[in-house]
């Protein structure tokens, strides 16, 4: 470059932008890495956009939360409050919930800063959720992606737990009831439980020191690992290539669609802004988390609808719904009906993690897949999806059976008892009738294909008889119906070889061909109609009535 | 991008039944056959210019309303009142600055995103364009060359052969760690009995937690829960947090024939029966009590003991019955209590004894 500029100088200085280009990439080689990026194509399907909603609510909650800790003191203190809201003044609390007091009613815009901070954490862990859930049903978790799947994964979890440190923060009724359960929960582990407690409260509940810890995991600890997960996840989104969906030209060595400048930096960037509109909008009009309402924590008194927020909802209702047992031996107690559901929480969430491991172990599919799967194209993916979906649910259902009981009048222990009994039998009833709903549409597309599209044309034939015209599909249109791959299933090969050997075949090996028969035996998918079946169709007329 | 050999792809890292991307392959045989991008359509700013000013008056007018409502955010900030509620529909009494400074800010930030999403779908170019992707793996040639690099690299340090190196340096980087377990230690005290002991003890005089006045049998009404705390314990206290998160105590006066369990009645008083509060579950304070079936319910997870059973637990995730303080009356007519718990307080954990 340098000798570049040399050789123009003498002719025209270039513009200004340009020399500050020049002056960057001599040192951070920017135009190297601006011919590989500038123009990237980035495909586009509304569905894309999940991950970015959680991209800038993310954005979002660093921003308001370096604003809060402006004004928050991370203390237990015990302080008479005399701030200007009247129905606290002399009520004694601690330095945190008074210092969310002045948040919200002495300083200016604190009020609106904190909401759009609660409010961008429920829409960043939902947003995320979802997102999860188009990455899952698409098949985009396949190879190349498993690493990128996991750091996502991680990105929730890490999210639900910064989530519960910061509304702990303010030291209310309500937040502080949530501490309280934790402590139970960490009292119910077998040996180590009293001394983690002891450890995390620095002695005993509620002790003088949770506020100041949970403040450094929540805004330093536990956001510092996100912020390098979520790079190390954006720089595998660009290095990967986005995924696609199958259509005309579209195919799994390219990627079709509009380039990042201009046009995807203006949407992108455009809805960064749209996202923060909507979120401070949102945080104008509906009050979340009104801690004045509520009051200072104190062991010895709770609130009525006691609720986490709704991320944490579905361990909630894991430990509503189990039953209170307790074992007894040689003099110690293990405290099952706590520790269970303590030890199921993590596996709600493995269960999702490990799937594509599961599904290339099944598969044996070494290779790599650009392509998003429409989900009625992978039965047994979308049915696996959809039953956990539906077992998170039941969770949540059972987190908040006291809601329930008092909005459609209903038992507390009938919809405890009906949680219980549903936390087993749901997901395998949703299984099966999601794959049946899969196979039916796959049919239908297979129809559609063979018969083309009801053209809603009422034809009177000359003897009488009605038919609907049907169109034939465009080639676009048959292209993309047709595109998905077809899996066989593995074959654990026979027990005995050609030359009647006993020949070893390992249990792993057997399990891989039952599993790998559910997924893609006759029974789990619909051939896709082939060119010769279409055009047998097409010669015979059938297709044309 | 689309102009970049992609010669380097191997192939049997992709499908095979993949065709090679874009451009027409149509061909009579294969009615499935992918028939390449289709034709681009122009938009109607792409062919008439006024169109295309009236996108960009549009552009405009939202980048100019995002400003004015910067304006209005700051004329808020300075001119509303941090006091002030008004009625909004359908959020109900809400703070007239909150409301003012989040929906100006809202409207500032929303036509911003609105502005530049309409300039781009509408003004900037909607051609779609093609890059090729590239396998991640390398090819085996790089791979071969890291392998060796790295067996030379290996071998140069010679980690393989000098075994006492390799032992004591693993040994070393496993201990150091070490260091930071151990400086973890003082984050809180040793359990020890803390958990066992509450501030209750023989003699200590029942005081209402509202009125901070002892009771005597009398205050305690049929119907109605009475919360206690022990005598001696004030709220300005350094621990007192800590204190009536164990001691806490609900009074509940029963008829002493509806008391069916044998020991709660000798610990009881006149049909007055004293519970701690601090559900046995994972800790909420109990505090829903339904007068006609001596119910007592936890409102966070539900667990429902009935108190005039010995406070067994009749439903819900709690293991274990609520523990009773034995009560009486002094001579001056104060109720008192006539020792400690006799069981921990609150959750279960390991080390409780049943």
């Amino acid at each position: 470059m340098s000798t570049a500029t040399e050789t123009n100088a003498p002719k025209r200085k270039a513009p200004a932008g340009e020399r500050v280009a020049d002056w960057a990439d001599g040192r951070l080689g920017v135009y190297s890495l601006a011919k590989a990026n500038m123009r990237k194509i980035f495909p586009d399907h509304w569905s894309f956009m999940l991950g970015e909603v959680a991209l800038y609510s993310f954005i979002i909650i660093i921003l308001t939360g370096v604003y809060l800790t402006l004004f928050f003191h991370p203390s237990m203190n015990e302080v008479e409050y005399h701030g200007s809201y009247v129905p606290m003044q002399g009520v004694r609390m601690s330095e945190a919930f008074a210092s969310t007091l002045d948040i919200s009613f002495d300083v200016r815009g604190g009020l609106l800063v904190r909401q759009i901070h609660h409010w961008a954490a429920l829409i960043f862990l939902g947003a995320m959720f979802v997102h999860m859930m188009r990455v899952f049903f698409t098949g985009a978790f396949r190879k190349p992606r498993e690493i990128n799947w996991l750091f996502g994964f991680l990105l929730f979890v890490l999210g639900m737990f910064t989530g519960f440190t910061g509304y702990s923060l303010p030291d209310d009724l309500l937040s502080g009831t949530g501490v309280r359960f934790m402590e139970g929960a960490i009292l119910s582990m077998p040996i180590i439980g009293t001394y983690g407690a002891m450890f995390l409260f620095g002695g005993e509940f509620p002790g003088h020191d949770f506020v100041a810890r949970f403040f450094s995991i929540h805004v330093l600890l536990l956001p510092g690992i996100m912020l390098g997960l979520l790079v190390a996840h954006l720089i595998l989104v660009f290095y990967h290539k986005h995924t696609q969906f199958a259509g005309p030209g579209r195919t799994n060595k390219n990627v079709v669609g509009m380039p990042l400048l201009p046009v995807y930096m203006a949407k992108a960037g455009g809805f960064f802004f749209l996202v923060f509109g909507v979120i401070s909008a949102i945080a104008a009009a509906f009050t979340v988390n009104p801690i004045w309402a509520l009051g200072p924590y104190r062991p010895d008194q709770v609130s009525t609808n006691a609720q986490p927020d709704w991320y944490m909802g579905f361990s909630e209702g894991l430990i509503r719904i189990m039953p209170g047992w307790e074992i007894h031996l040689w003099g110690h107690t293990i405290v099952m009906g706590v520790f269970i559901p303590l030890m199921v929480f993590p596996l709600v969430l493995a269960a999702i993690a490990v799937y594509p491991f599961i599904e290339s172990w099944v598969t044996g599919d070494k290779r790599e897949h650009h392509i998003a799967d429409r989900p009625r194209n992978a039965p047994t993916r979308t049915s696996f999806g959809a039953a956990w979906i539906a077992w998170y649910t039941v969770m949540l259902i059972g987190g908040g059976n006291d809601l329930v009981a008092t909005h459609f009048d209903l038992s507390i222990n009938a919809i405890t008892w009906f949680v219980r009994i549903a936390f087993f039998v749901v997901p395998v009833v949703v299984f099966f009738i999601t794959r049946r709903v899969c196979l039916g549409l796959q049919r239908r597309d297979r129809d559609k294909v063979l018969h083309g599209r009801e053209s809603g044309i009422i034809k009177r034939l000359p003897h009488g008889e009605f038919i609907e015209v049907h169109q034939q599909l465009s080639q676009e249109q048959l292209h993309t119906l047709t595109a998905h791959d077809q899996h066989k299933p593995y074959e654990a090969g026979p027990e005995v070889d050609e030359n009647g050997v006993q020949r070893k075949v390992s249990r792993g090996q057997k399990l891989r061909a039952r599993l790998s028969r559910g997924y893609y035996g006759e029974q789990a998918q619909i051939p896709k109609p082939t060119s010769e079946e279409y055009t047998e169709q097409l010669t015979s007329g059938h297709g044309h009535h | 991008m689309s102009e970049t050999s992609h010669e380097n792809v191997s192939e049997k890292h992709l499908p095979s039944e993949q065709e090679n991307g874009h451009g027409a392959v149509a061909v009579a045989d294969d009615p499935f056959a992918d028939p390449g991008l289709p034709p681009h359509e122009p938009r109607i700013q792409d062919i008439d210019e006024r169109a295309a000013k009236r996108s960009e008056r549009v552009v405009a007018m939202l980048f100019t309303a995002s400003m004015l409502a910067t304006l209005g955010f700051i004329a808020s900030f300075v001119l509303v009142p941090v006091d002030k509620i008004i009625y909004v529909w359908p959020a109900g009494r809400i703070g007239a600055l909150n409301f003012a400074l989040g929906m100006t800010l809202g409207v500032a930030l929303f036509c911003i995103g609105a502005g530049a999403v309409h300039w781009a779908r509408t003004l900037m170019s909607d051609h779609e364009l093609v890059d090729e992707r590239h396998a991640i793996s390398a090819e085996p040639d790089t791979k071969a060359k890291v392998m060796e690099d790295f067996a030379q690299g290996a071998k140069e340090s010679a980690l393989g052969r000098r075994s006492l190196i390799r032992k004591t340096m693993f040994g070393a980087l496993a201990l150091v760690p070490l260091s930071g377990v151990v400086l973890l230690r003082d984050l809180g005290p040793l359990p020890g009995d803390k958990l066992v002991h509450t501030l209750w003890s023989k003699g200590k005089l029942l005081v209402n937690e509202n009125t901070q006045q002892p009771l005597r049998p009398e205050d305690i009404g049929v119907g109605s829960l009475t919360f206690a705390m022990p005598e001696g314990l004030e709220e300005d206290d350094e621990d007192f947090q800590q204190q009536i998160a164990k001691a806490a105590l609900m009074l509940v006066r029963l008829e002493p024939d509806d008391i069916k369990d044998k020991r709660e009645l000798d610990w009881s008083h006149e049909g007055i029966v004293a519970y701690s509060k601090i559900c046995t579950h994972v800790g909420c304070p109990v505090s829903l009590y339904e007068q006609q079936t001596h119910h007592v319910l936890c409102p966070c997870h539900q667990s429902t003991f009935d108190l005039s059973d010995g406070a067994r637990v009749i439903f819900g995730p709690a293991g274990h019955a609520l523990p009773q303080l034995k009560i009486s009356v002094n001579k001056d007519g104060f109720l008192e209590a006539q020792g400690d718990f006799e069981e921990p307080v609150g959750p279960a954990y390991w080390e409780r004894r049943a």
